[in-house]
């Protein structure tokens, strides 16, 4: 699983106001990226996916805690997908187990994104006391694989969808302040800064106004990096069992739920285990498409 | 190169995230003189020991600090809700808890470092017996993934590197795309329902085995493990050692040896090769802490009796002391192969070697 950016082969040189790996201007990025194959399929499918999630609840023919049959019947015409490890309409529990995933790996690459950009700018802009400080606390995080920090913490106070959230923005938060304080630093010592800084701009004004926006296309690619690192790790909690709890319905735990009875009703695993796979695969091309426009190694496959 | 050189490179290799940021070094006196590049790279190797061992202090005493946090305290856990006030204070005078905190922190630490987790409040047995066993399946697991993916990613990067943006490549590329997006459990299952359910029984489902058993005593059963492990980090080398060779191909001095007659294997294997896997190196000890995490899941899916299995069962049933050691345990070896990676980036890569000026 990879979330480093291979660098790309044949990436022409860069003007001169961009970031070290930006080839293109903000302004065509996103019309760019959409002319490459995988994105439209990445976004195609990810819109299928969210729409699972989203009209799903509304759609389905039982409630996912209602018992309709015995343990896993086969497919019927009152349960499609057949019956779950108690009884309960495989298909149903699958149209409303979609939306947790989703609003917490959003939740969670967003507060991550938020957060380690403020840390990466302080620590980019301070004196280098409070940058090695700074930098001291990200490496402190880092040093626990996610999953393995994730799991110590909750062992501690207790599963809560919150909580998984913020953890998992919190292992967010030292990547991404790391890219936004090199880029940070290295705007810092560009022309139009430096003449703000001379004019006597407030310090956060040329934060805001000056600094933010250039960092804008290199993070919102970590923005997608991030959302996929979200849904693995959101999705691998709630099948380890440390997500949303049972009676309530969910991807990853029904997949759990069903796993001993994968021999005798398949479908009842595969049918989450799809749609988790479409869910990252979808956020991974989309990610990828806008990061090979911006790194402007696009072009040698536009069809 | 100058020292002044060699200590520039690598500042800049941690600003760019490829190396740990240390802290910094202080200055050399005026007059003193400047040690030769290959003592500063003992130096930097030094401190960067150092630095893992400050930081192993510090994780440690995270990992101690969490577990005081909580309500309710070890004596509690084996008493029960029922204790008398009387039994729980005797209880906590000889389980050490009525001492002060940093007292029963140098008790713990010094006892982990002897190994001495202290006693499972689940199993009543020593942590480290539990564990040890687990330490040693978890270890074979990897150790059998590390086997398979050099060689798997070697021969799939220098392949699809020759043959470039034909179909075989591109083809490539994208199935280890698809296959690196997806989470471990998703490809565990996929492979469980194509591998040991009704199409074909070929492997088991589970990896249980009995107390004290080798897992080498069931290689069946270490494959469909394996196999995810080894999928979900062979993409990442695969993409990097095609990049790097391809870099390599396009050399000038690759095309000096095309221009002398040297044979294409030949070329391929004695001039391209061994520098293109420079990069890699530093990347299969990142793709080793990266499975030190995805062991967790695998574990659990196929109930594979590992240290992964142990924190999870610890976590759901909060068996403090045994959180306390596998996450320690864990976060060490990730950091001991974050170290060697470092160390591996600092000796392999050329502008940070090359001899004295």
């Amino acid at each position: 699983m990879t979330q480093a950016e291979i660098t790309p082969d044949t990436a022409p040189l860069a003007e001169p106001d961009l970031l070290p790996g930006e080839t293109v201007r903000r302004s065509g990025v996103l019309r760019r990226a959409l002319r490459l194959r995988r994105t439209q399929i990445g976004l195609v499918m990810f819109v299928l996916v969210v729409g699972v999630a989203v009209v799903g609840p509304f759609v389905a023919p039982h409630s996912p805690t209602e018992f309709v049959g015995a343990p896993f019947d086969p497919p019927s015409s009152s349960a499609w997908l057949g019956t779950d490890s108690l009884g309960r309409d495989v298909l149903s529990r699958v149209l409303h187990g979609g939306w947790t995933v989703l609003w917490m790996s959003f939740s969670a690459a967003a507060l991550g994104l938020l957060v380690g950009i403020v840390i990466g700018m302080t620590a980019g802009f301070a004196r280098k006391a409070v940058d090695d400080t700074i930098m001291a606390g990200t490496d402190l995080v880092l040093a626990f694989p996610s999953i393995v920090l994730v799991l110590m913490v909750v062992s501690l106070l207790g599963t809560d969808l919150w909580l998984i959230v913020l953890l998992t923005a919190a292992s967010h938060a030292p990547r991404v302040a790391r890219l936004s304080r090199g880029l940070t630093m290295d705007l810092r010592g560009r022309s139009f800064v430096e003449a703000a800084e001379v004019l006597g701009v407030p310090r956060l004004k040329v934060l805001f106004s000056d600094i933010l926006p250039s960092m804008s296309l290199p993070l919102s690619v970590e923005f997608g990096l991030r959302l996929t690192w979200s849904v693995l790790l959101i999705a691998s909690l709630s099948f380890l069992g440390f997500g949303v709890q049972a009676p309530q319905s969910d991807w990853g735990l029904i997949i759990n739920e069903n796993r001993t009875g994968i021999s005798i009703s398949p479908l009842a695993v595969l049918a989450p285990a799809t749609l988790i796979a479409m869910l990252s695969i979808s956020v991974s091309l989309v990610s990828e498409g806008l990061g090979r426009t911006i790194a402007g190694t696009d072009r040698t496959e536009v069809q | 190169m100058s020292a002044e050189d060699l200590t520039a490179s690598i500042e800049t290799l941690e600003n760019e995230g490829v190396l740990h940021r240390l802290p910094p070094e202080p200055a050399p006196a005026p007059g003193e003189a400047v040690p030769k590049p290959s003592a500063r790279r003992h130096l930097w190797i030094v401190r960067r020991l150092a630095y893992t061992v400050v930081s192993l202090l510090v994780v440690s005493i995270l990992v101690f600090g969490a577990t005081q946090i909580l309500p309710g305290d070890a004596a509690n856990a084996i008493l029960g809700n029922q204790a008398t006030p009387k039994a729980l204070a005797q209880m906590r005078a000889q389980l050490g808890l009525d001492q002060p905190i940093t007292a029963q922190y140098l008790s713990w630490i010094t006892g982990a470092l002897h190994g001495d987790f202290g006693t499972s409040l689940t199993l009543n047995e020593p942590v480290s017996q539990v564990l040890a066993e687990k330490v040693r399946n978890s270890g074979v697991l990897l150790l059998l993934t590390v086997i398979v993916i050099v060689p798997v990613s070697v021969l799939l990067g220098v392949y699809t590197a020759v043959k470039r943006d034909k179909l075989f490549d591109t083809a490539t590329l994208s199935v280890l795309m698809v296959v690196s997006a997806l989470p471990e459990f998703v490809l565990g299952i996929f492979l469980v329902v194509i591998f040991s359910t009704g199409l074909m029984h070929l492997f088991p489902a589970t990896a249980l085995l009995a107390a004290d058993q080798n897992p080498l005593s069931t290689p069946n059963a270490l494959v469909l493990p394996v196999a995810v492990l080894v999928l979900v980090s062979v993409p990442y080398l695969t993409r990097l050692i095609r990049a790097s060779m391809i870099e390599v191909l396009d050399s000038d001095y690759v095309q000096n040896a095309r221009l002398k007659g040297i044979s294409e294997r030949r070329i391929l294997f004695r001039h391209a090769l061994p520098n293109a896997l420079v990069p890699p190196v530093q990347a299969l000890a990142e793709t080793l802490a990266y499975l030190v995490g995805g062991v967790v899941v695998v574990e659990y899916l196929f109930a594979y009796p590992g240290l992964g299995t142990a924190l999870t069962d610890a976590v759901s049933g909060r068996d403090l002391p045994m959180v306390q050691a596998s996450t320690l345990l864990l976060a060490t070896v990730y950091m001991v192969v974050n170290l060697l990676a470092d160390v591996a980036t600092v000796y392999l890569t050329p502008k940070l070697r090359t001899a004295t000026s």
